[in-house]
């Protein structure tokens, strides 16, 4: 039985065990992170009917996402799983959502999400293996929000889903899943995407002017 | 305080993890009541090395990489396992925020994981509470109150009245500008020394005469003191360095950095010591703490000391790795809240990049 947190979009928290949500909480505020993370998970837990200590793992959505709010929850994840002596399961935010959507409706898919700036984060996806988990062909990377097409090689040929959120509950089925089927986990840094935003500063600007040989004539 | 537990043993002090990651520091310590047990910083300051200051987005990725190994790191130097504590500390303000969140978001996991009461502290008042902590090599006599405390760092700049640890700390005035610590950095730049720019202006002062240059003391003016007689402003110093570099550029000669490091840094440590002895002198107060990580700059304490001796004051420099931002200082500040009967903060607070001082708990 699983603990999973996703805050690449809104905030989503569950108990999952295998392939059932014992319980499922999410707010798609997208700047509140910090202050949900921790009702959030004391309420599924309570939901769920299960200690903390019941728990096997924790999984995590590692983005992509906006950096702020996406360290919220893998910060999360971090310390409740090193509390407990617990493994982190990393998956891609993006997975979780095709998950749930290629269950229902098989096929290539392209996956979206908010990454503010006017771009989108994007992911395609093949379809599901034979273990039922998504086969992601491309991604996730970020794009323009009106370049998408140009972006992703055959947009044409994919069924395009702009997700408002990541599911908690169907990112723990795919991390059961993953581990389950032995695959391969999400790397430990997050999915940012994009570098932080620093410059580093040019030359120096003057406060004085600069006082001209005819200047100090005129004077 | 070797055997606390024989000589108390209904009483037993509260063992208190706390987190600290407002800035550039991810700080965990442990302390059991008021003493040290641990007290691990892990800096991101080379990082922000290029930058010429504190980039708030590497700082808090940097947080997030450094958070479980510190806090691995503090429980094995504490000797103790997480079961064994009594509550949970993180600071929630002020600060950076996206660097405040990292903190908030793994404080509260770890909290509901263990099952432990959880303290949001002010980042500020965790400064004073450095104060209150002894072991780990040193001894600390209680913390004398009412006091006044002048924080100085990279990321503030305070004058705070405290009459009470836990219920009542008052601020009196703070930078209107720079961070006394960012002056630091700043004037650095323009002498041609590299980040952190406290050391390297320490250094080059070595040999300069500090009365070379009689750089602008900032909202010093009678005038000015009337407004703002408890704050600080740096960035008219700043710019009078600018001019007297850009002096020495335009004559073609090389620029007496020694001296000019000398001269900022006295004109720095002067306002900042003048004004917290004012307000000792003024409010009637005879104890001045000092914290922040500027504490480190030894022309600041030499001047404190001298200066409040002249005054009649009472000076407490706590140990420099309580000074700079660190975690033991938030635990201790939890512990005094709890000894105080305080209840642990509900679990919605978020970070508080502006949290006023007279909020000591969130
Ligand atoms: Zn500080």
């Amino acid at each position: 039985m699983l603990l999973a947190i996703d805050t690449s979009v809104g905030s989503s928290v569950a108990i999952v065990d295998g392939e059932r949500v014992l319980a499922e909480r999410s707010v798609d505020d997208s700047r509140r992170h910090a202050e949900l993370v921790g009702d959030l998970m004391r309420q599924c837990l309570v939901e769920a009917g299960v200690s903390s200590r019941g728990l096997d793992a924790v999984a995590v959505g590692m983005g992509p996402g906006p950096f702020t709010g996406l360290r919220v929850g893998i910060a999360a994840a971090n310390s409740f799983a090193f509390g407990l002596g617990l493994p982190v399961l990393r998956v891609v935010s993006h997975d979780a959502v095709a998950l749930e959507h290629l269950r229902a409706q098989p096929g290539p898919l392209l996956v979206t999400t908010d990454a503010r700036r006017r771009e989108r984060y994007w992911s395609t996806y093949a379809g599901v293996d034979a273990a039922g988990l998504p086969v992601r062909l491309s991604g996730p990377a970020v794009a323009p929000g009106t370049g998408l097409d140009e972006a992703v090689t055959d947009y044409e040929s994919y069924v395009r889903l702009d997700a408002e959120r990541v599911p908690a509950g169907w990112l723990g089925k795919l991390a059961a899943g993953i581990r389950l089927h032995d695959r391969e986990f999400a790397a430990p840094e997050p999915l940012y995407l994009r570098s932080a935003d620093a410059a580093v500063p040019g030359s120096r600007k003057r406060v004085t002017e600069r006082r001209l040989p005819e200047q100090r004539l005129a004077t | 305080m070797s055997e606390p537990l024989a000589r108390e043993p209904l009483t037993r002090e509260p063992l208190v993890l706390g987190i600290e990651t407002s800035c550039d520091e991810t700080g965990v310590g442990i302390v059991r009541g008021t003493t040290l047990l641990a007290n691990t910083i892990a800096s991101s300051m080379d990082e922000h090395a290029r930058y010429g200051g504190v980039v708030p987005e590497i700082a808090a990725r940097a947080h997030l990489e450094a958070l479980t190994p510190a806090l691995a790191a503090a429980l094995a130097e504490a000797e103790v396992t997480l079961d064994d504590l009594d509550a949970i500390a993180v600071t929630s303000g002020p600060g950076l925020a996206g660097a405040l969140m990292v903190g908030i978001g793994a404080a509260k996991a770890l909290a509901i994981a263990l099952d432990k009461p959880l303290y949001a502290v002010n980042h500020l008042v965790g400064h004073i509470g450095a104060a209150t902590i002894s072991g780990g090599g040193f001894e600390s006599e209680p913390l004398e109150l009412p006091t006044v405390a002048l924080l100085v760092s990279g990321g503030h700049t305070e004058l705070l009245l405290v009459r009470d640890l836990v219920s009542d700390v008052e601020l009196l005035g703070a930078t209107i500008d720079d961070a006394a610590g960012e002056a630091f950095d700043k004037v650095a730049r323009l002498l041609g020394l590299p980040y952190p720019g406290g050391p390297e202006i320490d250094r080059a002062a070595l040999g300069g005469d500090r009365d070379a240059v009689r750089f602008p003391r900032g909202l010093s003016k009678p005038a000015d003191l009337e407004r703002h007689r408890y704050d600080f402003s740096f960035s008219g110093l700043k710019t009078a360095v600018a001019r007297w570099v850009e002096r020495h550029e335009d004559a073609g000669d090389p620029v007496p950095v020694a001296d000019g490091a000398a001269s900022f840094r006295e004109a720095v440590v002067d306002v900042l010591v003048s004004k917290a002895i004012a307000a000792c002198t003024d409010l009637g107060v005879p104890h001045l703490l000092l914290g922040g990580g500027v504490v480190a700059n030894a022309r600041l304490r030499e001047v404190a000391v001298e200066r409040c001796e002249e005054a009649g004051i009472r000076l407490r420099i706590p140990p420099l790795r309580l000074c700079t931002d660190n975690g033991a200082m938030i635990a201790a500040l939890a512990s005094r809240l709890m000894a105080a009967g305080r209840a642990p903060s509900a679990l919605d607070f978020g970070a508080d990049s502006t949290l006023p001082v007279t909020q000591i708990q969130a």
